[in-house]
């Protein structure tokens, strides 16, 4: 009998202790370069702010995090991540709406397809941040401006995909709705929308990334709080101690969203990806 | 000049000259056609001759190009309650339930506030047919977690509840494996004489056809109209038309030599583009067929 490589070749198959070890090495050597580098750093030069030891980030953190700021009188991490939240969540979750009524409408309805479909596929191509002035001039640079651009990046994306995948359907089921007595309303939204649901979630998943670029480049320019703003003021101390736990932060912050929506997704919709 | 008896008001479904184009092909052409209540009907043909667009136009997700279509004497429409449905896929909607796929037609026919109330009896309506296709220890099973053979119980039953005038099948068995596919044939024709169906089953199966039908109907382009010129581009017509007497629903028939010997003339007549038959001569046997004959064709009547 031949023994199964198990790690090498395209015959490889590694057992689930060794996937789990070869998933984690390339982390554990980052962290260990990283702790290395910082290490002769800071042994050449105590003061040495661009690679700060552990140590140095946990104390940023407990200043950040634990302790009450005294001229806000609030936690700043805390405030920080409430408000980005709150515009993400806001601008993203109104894109998905927006999205998937336009783009399931578009998908069955054959005049709105002709009248709104070059002009949203015109308009996705717009680079969001390019209009961000314009969006801060009307919009104003308080929430408003970076709510529109967290919606107006990703509302377009959304609505072709939906609009895609609505067409999709085979007209099969259009014409069988139809001789179970289904009113053109009901097969759009008894019929249709039902279907759609779990690829707006996917679609939605997929644009967090994109989402997240725009949240923390408006942040940057205009803000008074918000992950992106912090790291960028306090960019202008070298404040890397603080920095690199934010960076973090907002990546298992982008991670947990992304898993709450994949699990959403297999508990509410098992049948979409069995059947796919 | 026409030939046969059928008339529109005799007729469950009655199509005179029906012609379909897409673009420049011609699809169908000067498709004559009755069928009357409680007919089983069959539908042959070879691949790609347009089976599935004849359907399509009596369900009504297509409009004929030209000539007359009716369902009960009323011209065909968009597709609704009266005619039922049968696909080879697609049938059932992958997000509901065994359970939920039957009872749908009775939920969207019913008003939000009735189709509340009387949950329990559309259910239990729904169940009744469950039983009947030996599906109920499977009713909180979604579409991908059926076999092909349970899906198409479900996709009949879900039509069935609609009490359509006429059901519509297209080639619902093709994708079953040949086991399955005979203990189907056998069942629908069991649930044709217990719920006294009208049926319009399409198939490319001649055995299938012949087996299951009390009417076959073979269509094919293989024919010769008497034009010369534009030979290629003519569209299918129906070229033979025959009763078949409803024996037993066994499939032990399958091996008697008349059985054979049918499928062979069909095979041929249908099937062969070296043997074309005449307008004129088309084996129009059954008793509802008619033809309506341009001047030209009649001149083809020696």
């Amino acid at each position: 009998m031949v023994e199964e490589p198990k790690l090498l070749g395209i015959h490889a198959n590694p057992p689930a202790w060794l996937r789990l070890v070869i998933g984690l090495l390339p982390f554990a050597l980052l962290v260990g370069v990283y702790l290395t580098v910082s290490h002769i750093r800071i042994e050449n030069n105590p003061a040495d702010k661009l690679t700060p030891s552990v140590h140095k980030m946990v104390e940023a953190v407990q200043q950040m995090a634990f302790t009450v700021d005294g001229r806000t009188g609030c936690r700043l991490m805390l405030q920080d991540t409430l408000s980005s939240l709150r515009r993400i969540v806001i601008g993203l979750g109104c894109a998905a709406i927006v999205g998937l009524f336009l783009g399931m409408n578009m998908g069955v309805l054959p005049g709105l397809r002709g009248t709104l479909l070059p002009l949203v596929t015109f308009l996705s191509i717009i680079p969001p941040l390019a209009i961000l002035p314009i969006l801060f001039i009307v919009f104003g640079v308080d929430e408003l401006g970076k709510v529109m651009l967290i919606f107006l990046g990703s509302v377009f994306m959304i609505t072709r995909d939906i609009h895609n995948e609505t067409e999709k359907i085979p007209r099969e089921q259009v014409a069988k709705a139809l001789t179970l007595g289904a009113s053109q309303f009901q097969v759009i939204y008894q019929v249709i929308l039902p279907q759609i649901m779990p690829r707006l979630l996917v679609t939605v998943r997929l644009c967090l990334g994109a989402a997240w670029l725009f949240l923390i480049a408006s942040e940057a320019i205009a803000s008074t709080d918000g992950l992106g703003y912090r790291i960028f003021l306090v960019r202008r101390y070298l404040a890397m101690n603080v920095i690199i736990p934010y960076v973090l932060w907002i990546t298992l912050l982008g991670f947990l969203m992304d898993l709450l929506l994949r699990l959403v997704i297999r508990w509410k919709y098992h049948w979409y990806s069995a059947a796919e | 000049m026409r030939r046969g008896t059928a008339s529109p008001e005799a007729s469950i479904l009655y199509a005179e000259d029906l012609r379909k184009e897409y673009g420049n092909r011609v699809i169908l052409e000067d498709i004559d056609l009755a069928v009357s209540e409680h007919e089983f009907c069959t539908l042959v043909g070879p691949s790609g001759c347009g089976k599935s667009t004849l359907l399509r136009l009596i369900l009504g997700q297509e409009r004929p190009t030209r000539g007359t279509l009716l369902l009960d004497g009323r011209p065909i429409g968009y597709p609704d309650t009266q005619r039922g449905i049968v696909y080879q896929k697609y049938s059932l909607f992958p997000h509901l339930t065994v359970l939920e796929n039957v009872v749908l037609g009775k939920k969207l026919s019913a008003s939000f506030f009735e189709g509340r109330r009387r949950k329990a009896e559309f259910d239990q309506e729904a169940m009744s047919f469950l039983d009947r296709m030996k599906l109920s220890d499977h009713i909180e099973k979604y579409p991908h977690e059926l076999s092909g053979g349970m899906r198409q119980r479900v996709a009949i039953a879900q039509s069935l509840i609609m009490k359509p005038r006429i059901l519509l099948m297209d080639e619902p068995f093709g994708a079953l494996d040949p086991g399955t596919r005979e203990d189907m044939q056998v069942f629908v024709l069991e649930l044709w004489e217990d719920f006294n169906m009208t049926i319009f089953f399409v198939t490319h199966d001649l055995e299938e056809a012949v087996y299951l039908g009390t009417r076959v109907l073979v269509l094919s382009q293989y024919y010769a109209a008497g034009r010369a010129d534009k030979d290629d581009n003519q569209g299918a017509r129906i070229v033979a038309d025959y009763p078949l007497a409803r024996r037993a629903a066994s499939t032990a028939v399958k091996e008697i030599t008349q059985f054979g010997e049918l499928i062979q003339r069909i095979r041929r007549e249908g099937f062969d583009p070296a043997y074309r038959q005449r307008v004129t001569e088309f084996d129009l046997r059954h008793k509802d067929s008619f033809q309506t004959l341009t001047p030209e064709e009649n001149n083809m009547i020696d």
